[in-house]
């Protein structure tokens, strides 16, 4: 199986070189790939120097367009899994393994990372943690299934689900937990993972000002549009 | 029901022959597409049309509840001002969607093309 680990990254240059040297040890035979999200540091030359291939993109799209154009690359050189974490040092890289090991055994056509299932110990603040519980709630109405950790962006994806989010039903501009809904309603299997995730080192959050506000209205706007959508979706997703 | 008076009347249609004009004008010297005018000039033909066509004008009156005629006009004009907005959005979510995959593809070719250059 040949798999990709795809880290979107934006003004990194700080922490990724650290992340690399843990997917490095982690995953040897994984191929790395950094999409650099317009940064105006180094964050290129870092990735390269720590043997990462690396994309550029001309300015900067966000995250979420940063992570398609990883899947975009995963389609044209035909690899069957895609590991996405981030490039902050949030995700633990030693995970990494069981992640693709759920896709290789077929378990599931896309792993996610849960920091609340198993042995984890992450915490995190009331706000926080009251933003993750309206998330899961609004992912439990539209799919209902029960997500222990929503908003995770440590996940897998094999070989169909890389082909469905390298196209135009892959929800860019806000991709957590809408990827996970999405990709449940486009009739993928979803398994969940126990790992470890660290706070933020520095940078930005996404989940930063008014965005969440943002995130939810979008969400609710997903969850009345969603019956007129199906019909759509399962056409797409075939 | 109030008339329209000859005032009014003059200069409602002066201001949308002039719109109807300045749009055609754009388009023939190219500064605006063919594409994105027709909703200009659907409004502003709308309106020649209302002001010059006076009963048209109070049976919509009538049909909307309007007080007077001049009422009914603002309406039309606020109405056709929300469906160029809204033509507009849509517009834009298209081209934004159609630079992010340019961006995305220029991104991966000349990615490819470093690569060989190694």
């Amino acid at each position: 199986m040949r798999a990709l680990v795809l880290l979107p990254a934006f003004n990194e240059a700080a922490r990724i070189g650290r992340v690399l040297g843990g997917i490095r040890a982690a995953a040897p035979e994984a191929t790395v790939l950094v999409v650099d999200d317009g940064s105006a540091d180094d964050t290129a030359g870092v990735a390269r120097a720590a043997g990462a291939r690396v994309v550029r993109l001309p300015f900067n799209l966000g995250a979420g367009v940063a992570a398609q154009t990883g899947y975009k690359f995963a389609v044209r050189e035909g690899f069957d899994c895609v590991v996405h974490l981030d490039s902050d040092g949030q995700h633990e890289p030693a995970d990494i393994p069981a992640l693709l090991a759920v896709i290789a055994r077929r378990e599931a056509d896309v792993a996610i990372g849960s920091r609340f299932l198993g042995g984890a110990d992450y915490r995190a603040g009331a706000l926080r943690r009251t933003g993750m519980g309206v998330f899961g709630l609004l992912a439990w109405l539209l799919t209902g299934v029960r997500f222990s950790d929503v908003t995770s962006g440590f996940r897998a994806f094999g070989r169909d689900v890389i082909h469905f989010v390298a196209t135009e039903w892959y929800p860019t501009d806000y991709a957590d937990a809408d990827v996970l809904i999405t990709l449940r309603r486009a009739g993928f299997r979803l398994k969940e993972v126990p790992v470890r995730m660290y706070p933020r080192a520095g940078g930005r959050s996404m989940h930063a000002g008014l965005r969440p506000i943002y995130y939810v209205f979008k969400m609710l706007l997903s969850v009345a549009l969603a019956p007129l959508r199906r019909e759509a979706f399962e056409r797409k997703g075939s | 029901m109030a008339e329209l008076t000859p005032h009014q009347t003059m200069f409602a249609l002066v201001t949308s022959l002039l719109a109807f004009v300045f749009v055609l004008e754009l388009v023939r010297r190219r500064r605006l597409r063919e594409e994105y005018s027709w909703l200009w000039l659907l409004t502003a033909g709308a309106m020649v049309l209302l002001v010059v066509w006076y009963r048209l004008l109070i049976l919509i009156t009538r049909i909307v509840g309007a007080v007077t005629p001049l009422n009914t006009l603002l309406l039309c004009a606020v109405l056709f001002l929300f469906a160029i907005a809204v033509h507009y959005s849509m517009i834009i979510s298209r081209l934004a969607s159609q630079v992010k995959n340019l961006a995305q593809e220029l991104a991966l070719l000349s990615a490819r093309l470093e690569e060989r250059q190694r």
